[in-house]
């Protein structure tokens, strides 16, 4: 089991129901659980938004121009997209897509 | 854990596109308010004593924006008054919620705000243009109506600057469009850090060299109140197709969104390069490279039921705007003579400088 909370800001929250706030547990699978893995599961249970919006256009990851946090730190310093999600991490998604 | 490059003593929080730095909250803080404090002093963007109009959205940048002019005017005593100018376009469920954040903003920062409507100053709010031009091309009506509104609001309100907060990442995609589109005119202006210096009231982007990314990380990292939305009207495809397009280059290599404004910055006209004479509109007296400026034309279809005057080609525009003095100067008086537009420089059809396209800038 995977427990964590995902936050979503700058516009990203829009696609998600507007729900800036909330914790998921991720279903046990075979291999470790990253932040490419999470997104398409996010695309494929929570996402109700315009997906152009979160994932990229080949579908392999985030969208550039969306930012992650994983527990208040930049995503790019923790190996980025191929990050081993643990335990209780708080995952962060930042749109910087959105306008004012 | 990365510790931050710079102190060494805490944990980096963010990784510098620019740099490629890995700094904590204090040092990023210090670095991003030293490059905008920088920026301002390098470029002379203003003088002691400057009465200096904030654009506000109540988005991200312009949030930072404000925030910095307050934090950098206070610390580095520029001895500037500052006003938060906002422009109420007239979108209900979009405008009117982010003019919420602005007020907030307003008592946050303690810099007074003042607020400017489509409706007061055209008639028009965009709920309406919208329900007459219909969803296509009303980004068009937006823009043009905007760029004059930030204007007329700031000559009002008698500022000597206006600032607004765009960012690189927002001049490389112009720049970008600007290639695009043939706007020759555009391309020349797009990368000039003030603009607007013939008789308009001068405009500076003090974000002209911060990355979007550490706009986003220093409001989000200091919690600062914005307002994040789509507009519900357009997504604006073509910007947006221009947008991923940067953000994905940036992901390769995060230099070449400065290496796009470097190069916009160094392409020069070859000598003899038509473009369109700058001069001032007969109904308005607003800068227009034609008789009649672009906001005047849009006005005047909506007015008079025509309203998709204005989107279309200048030479077309003006035909029709011809047809329509015709028939009223005849509904008035029939022996009346019509006034010749014959003066009014048409522009070739392929001349893709003179093109009038969406203003955005």
């Amino acid at each position: 089991m995977c427990d964590i909370s995902l936050e979503f800001a700058g516009g990203a929250e829009l696609l998600f129901e507007s729900r800036k706030k909330q914790s998921v547990s991720l279903p046990p699978q075979d291999r470790p659980w990253t932040i490419d893995l999470l997104v398409k599961w996010l695309a494929k249970n929570l996402l109700k938004g315009n997906p152009e919006m979160f994932i990229h256009a080949d579908g392999s990851g985030v969208r550039p121009g969306i930012l992650v946090l994983i527990n208040e730190i930049d995503w790019e310093l923790l190996g980025g997209k191929d990050y081993r999600i643990q335990n209780n991490d708080s995952i962060l998604f930042v749109s910087t897509l959105h306008g004012g | 854990m990365k510790s931050c490059t710079k102190c060494s003593k805490n944990i980096a929080c963010l990784k510098r596109p620019k740099t490629g730095d890995a700094l904590c909250r204090e040092c990023f803080f210090d670095a991003f308010e030293q490059e905008i404090h920088w920026t301002i002093t390098t470029f002379n963007l203003f003088s002691r004593g400057d009465y200096v109009a904030i654009a506000a959205s109540g988005g991200k940048d312009s949030t930072v924006l404000a925030h910095l002019m307050k934090v950098l005017n206070d610390r580095y005593d520029y001895g500037l008054k500052l006003v938060l100018l906002s422009i109420d376009e007239g979108i209900t469920g979009y405008r009117d919620d982010s003019l919420e954040t602005v007020k907030r903003n307003e008592l946050q920062y303690g810099i007074p705000l003042k607020i400017l409507s489509y409706n007061d100053l055209y008639g028009w709010t965009m709920d309406k243009i919208v329900a007459a031009v219909g969803k296509k091309s009303n980004c068009t009506f937006c823009g043009v109506f905007r760029r004059q509104a930030l204007d007329r609001g700031a000559m009002q309100l008698g500022v000597d600057k206006i600032v607004t907060g765009h960012n690189a990442d927002d001049i490389a995609e112009t720049v970008i469009m600007n290639v695009l589109r043939g706007d020759i005119a555009r391309l020349q202006r797009c990368t000039s850090i003030v603009t607007g210096s013939e008789g308009l009231i001068p405009r500076s982007k003090p974000f002209k060299y911060t990355y979007e990314k550490e706009i986003v990380m220093y409001a989000h990292f200091k919690k600062l109140d914005y307002f994040s939305t789509e507009c519900i009207y357009s997504p604006n495809a073509y910007r947006g197709h221009a947008r991923a397009y940067i953000k994905n280059l940036e992901l390769q290599d995060p230099l070449s969104i400065l290496n796009i404004i470097y190069s916009g910055e160094c392409m020069s006209l070859r000598e003899g390069t038509k473009l369109p004479s700058k001069g001032t509109c007969s109904r308005c007296g607003y800068i227009s490279s034609q008789e009649v400026c672009k906001a005047c034309v849009m006005l005047e279809g909506l007015n008079k039921g025509v309203p998709r005057l204005g989107v279309g080609k200048t030479s077309k525009v003006i035909k029709k705007m011809e047809q329509l003095k015709l028939s009223e100067d005849s509904d008035r008086s029939p022996t009346k003579p019509v006034v010749s537009h014959s003066t009014t420089e048409v522009p070739s059809r392929k001349s893709s400088v003179l093109r009038e396209t969406t203003l955005e800038w």
